[in-house]
């Protein structure tokens, strides 16, 4: 799908979020002198064509409690990655699980996974369940938690002025 | 956070329909009025439970690149690096990590080809490696941090 003007138009309208009024696709349109009915089935299309995933949001764990926050990462071999990775995300408190490539010399680790928890107590004792229960223990993890956060936006997709911006 | 504020949080991780009173059923549900369901959404914006309130892209579809990224930063030049990266427009956001890697940030980029010139320049601007690991496969999780 090829991105009109007005598509990117109003994906910069709107990447930052939602109007919060009781009709935010009218109130869209009205910024951009665009109809409702348009905003809604331009919308729909980027939706369908699987361009916006959903209408949702971000949740920010720290602030629920989830102070505790791991990147697990493993070194599974190629034949294997599909199997642990399919494994892993069908773990209740695991929130993220993806294969990256490995970069040596200096990074030779392939699936990622994120847990979450209150505490990093109780992060680790799961993991350790984790790994008994699927006999993952000859393979090699580290576990990464995170300290500070020094940014947290959601990523921009579409520059308000395009061509200037990165010269 | 009261009850209502944990339904609604997990109601909205589910996700709003693209119609033109995309609040009503939420609102129904949850027994509020529109305005108070949005006073709500708003207050928990504001104490930052929720970070975005909108729409989710799938960065790839839409032509652009969206790439886990590490450095080897070290500490006594911690807090310039971590400026120095968060300049640039295209670094959603950055997290400390207790490894010999222990910057860890997420690029995204209009078009996938900008990732390889402002990961230069990162690296320009910093004097560190950046360590680029672009998601080749995710495993289906599904929406379940319930609060």
């Amino acid at each position: 799908m090829v991105l009109t003007e007005t598509d990117r138009q109003l994906i910069a309208a709107i990447q930052g979020g939602l109007p919060l009024v009781s009709h935010p696709y009218a109130a869209i349109g009205a910024q951009l002198g665009m109809s409702e009915t348009a905003v809604l089935a331009r919308l729909s299309a980027l939706q369908s064509a699987g361009l916006i995933k959903r209408m949702g949001v971000v949740v920010k764990h720290r602030a629920l409690g989830y102070r505790a926050n791991a990147m697990v990462v493993w070194d599974i071999p190629d034949a294997e990655v599909e199997r642990v990775g399919e494994l892993l995300a069908g773990e209740s408190c695991v929130t993220l699980c993806y294969q990256r490539p490995r970069r040596a010399p200096g990074w030779s680790y392939n699936l990622f996974c994120m847990i979450h928890g209150r505490e990093r107590d109780s992060v680790l004792r799961r993991l350790e369940q984790i790994i008994q229960h699927h006999e993952l223990g000859h393979l090699k993890h580290d576990v990464l938690f995170s300290g500070r956060s020094f940014k947290q936006r959601g990523a921009r997709y579409v520059m308000a002025q395009p061509e200037s911006s990165h010269g | 956070m009261d009850e209502t504020d944990r339904r609604l949080v997990n109601r909205l991780q589910e996700g709003l329909p693209v119609s033109r009173r995309p609040f009503d059923e939420i609102a129904d549900t949850l027994g509020l009025s529109v305005d108070a369901l949005l006073e709500r959404i708003q207050r928990l914006l504001d104490d930052k439970v929720l970070t975005r309130f909108g729409p989710m892209f799938n960065a790839e579809n839409l032509g652009g690149a969206l790439s886990l990224c590490a450095m080897q930063v070290p500490r006594d030049r911690y807090d310039e690096v971590a400026q120095q990266v968060n300049v640039f427009p295209e670094v959603a956001h950055n997290y400390e990590r207790d490894h010999s890697l222990n910057m860890w940030f997420v690029l995204a980029t209009e078009r996938a080809e900008q990732a390889a010139t402002v990961i230069a320049a990162i690296e320009q601007a910093t004097a560190c490696k950046v360590y680029d690991l672009p998601k080749q496969e995710e495993f289906y999780i599904g929406l379940k941090l319930a609060v």
